[in-house]
């Protein structure tokens, strides 16, 4: 499973690194996504598809 | 035509009012009259209001929205949705934007997971001086209400010791049934006080997030004035009523609440639920639609109102089965407490950290918490547009 994140689309929620944090951090600047791991591992799958439909802007996509 | 206007009354002080309920058990969205007479909606299923929510053909911005309570239409007509510059809630991209960005790094999981020991220290602190007291006491006023406004105050430089004033401030303007000329001094007297203190710290900077703010120079004194308003307000009347509503549901709740206690693998889901379980958002959020466009098969016309019940949404049977009772053992994440799109909160994460700390905490210092009145004599914040407890008479 590839990730990609849209930073210009991203509010700083932090549901993603809430929700996944070996897949995703937010930066220190602005807090926006930051994708730590692509591919990610099977076992991390289910997460980060949570992550995807948690995140309130659209800003992240795993196919 | 529609006869609905907007329920605020609950029958039950957990439940949404049952007219919201059964509204939500026919269709998830409703026809609505709005308090000008104007003709709009009411959304309370799940996906639905996520759909509204996350549309960018929905605008936020006061001006051209129609109150949907008395009180507010007053207010309208004196001008009280026109907002300062800096409440950034109330605006619309790329407005909202600029604003965010400035901030959100101040908020993220990691720099919120930095603040938890602080947050420990201040929890234990109030536990303290409520042991040192004795029972009863009012639990709002010694720990629910203290917690997370002492956090805000350091957080972003505001003295804790001039609380006073924007608590009582805050009370006015989330009271429901505020007359219109009070709320605008309301909101003048804390916005003079932010505008002042902006002012000192422009001279003496601090180590704090509005002097950080200031240093940036992204933003003028008016815009900082602003910002500072909408961060100290929902930094604290939010989860001051999560920590006193939610002690509440679990102390009628007893089973829930010895899960809570008993079980720290419990108390992360267990935050989540409740904040799914009493949304004490329990009015709005509203939107107009820029746009004709179609929600689950409604048409929405240019110009009409949209209010998202979000505790309806969040007892939509279809996203959490069985959703109308508490079990902090329910996988809860997806509630919309926080909202949906780009206005979801941006101190939820500051929020999750005050109460995974804060419950679990108490419950455990006070192992044999109970009410010091019957559950009916705790008065509820019935027509506060955040809903939670008064008062919260306690004992051990």
């Amino acid at each position: 499973m590839e990730v990609k994140a849209d930073t210009t689309v991203c509010i700083g929620a932090g549901m993603c690194a809430l929700t996944v944090p070996d897949v995703f951090d937010q930066s220190e600047d602005d807090g926006t996504v930051v994708v730590l791991r692509s591919p990610v591992p099977p076992e991390l799958e289910d997460a980060v598809r949570r992550a995807v439909t948690l995140c309130p802007s659209g800003a992240i996509s795993a196919s | 035509m529609s006869d609905l206007t907007l329920p605020i009354d609950r029958q039950r002080p957990l439940d949404p009012p049952d007219e919201i309920a059964e509204l939500s058990r026919q269709a998830p969205m409703h026809r609505l009259r709005y308090a000008d007479g104007h003709l709009g909606w009411l959304v309370t299923g799940y996906a639905a209001a996520r759909a509204v929510l996350a549309d960018p053909r929905f605008s936020n911005r006061p001006e051209k929205m129609h109150p949907a309570i008395p009180a507010r239409a007053e207010l309208a007509q004196k001008g009280g949705f026109r907002l300062p510059p800096g409440m950034f809630l109330r605006t619309d991209p790329p407005e909202h934007t600029r604003y965010r960005k400035l901030l959100t790094g101040q908020f993220t999981v990691r720099r919120m997971k930095m603040l938890e020991p602080r947050i420990e220290e201040i929890t234990n602190a109030c536990l303290d001086d409520m042991e040192a007291a004795g029972g009863p006491v009012d639990l709002v006023q010694a720990f629910a209400l203290p917690i997370p406004s002492l956090v805000i105050c350091e957080l972003l430089g505001v003295p804790y010791e001039d609380r006073a004033r924007f608590h009582e401030d805050a009370k006015v303007l989330v009271n429901l049934e505020t007359k219109a000329e009070d709320a605008l001094a309301a909101l003048a007297s804390t916005m003079g006080y932010l505008h002042g203190l902006i002012q000192r710290k422009r001279k003496e900077p601090g180590d704090d997030l509005l002097s950080g703010l200031i240093e940036g120079g992204d933003l003028n004194d008016e815009e900082l004035t602003g910002v500072a308003f909408l961060l100290l307000v929902a930094g604290h009347e939010t989860t001051a009523n999560m920590l006193g509503l939610g002690t509440y549901a679990l102390l009628t709740n007893p089973g829930q609440l010895a899960a809570m206690r008993d079980d720290p693998a419990v108390v992360d889901n267990g935050v989540e639920e409740l904040l799914r379980y009493l949304t004490i958002i329990h009015l709005g959020p509203f939107r107009l639609a820029l746009e004709d466009l179609e929600i689950e098969g409604n048409l929405i016309k240019a110009g009409e109102m949209v209010a998202v019940s979000l505790p309806a949404a969040n007892r939509d049977p279809s996203r959490f089965p069985g959703g109308e009772t508490l079990d902090v053992t329910r996988p809860a994440g997806g509630h919309m407490t926080f909202g949906h799109g780009i206005h979801q909160c941006l101190g939820q994460q500051l929020a999750r950290a005050e109460m995974r700390i804060a419950y679990p905490a108490l419950l455990r210092r006070f192992p044999g918490l109970r009410l010091a009145v019957t559950p009916e004599e705790v008065p509820m914040r019935s027509h506060m547009s955040i809903y939670g407890v008064h008062r919260l008479p306690v004992t051990w």
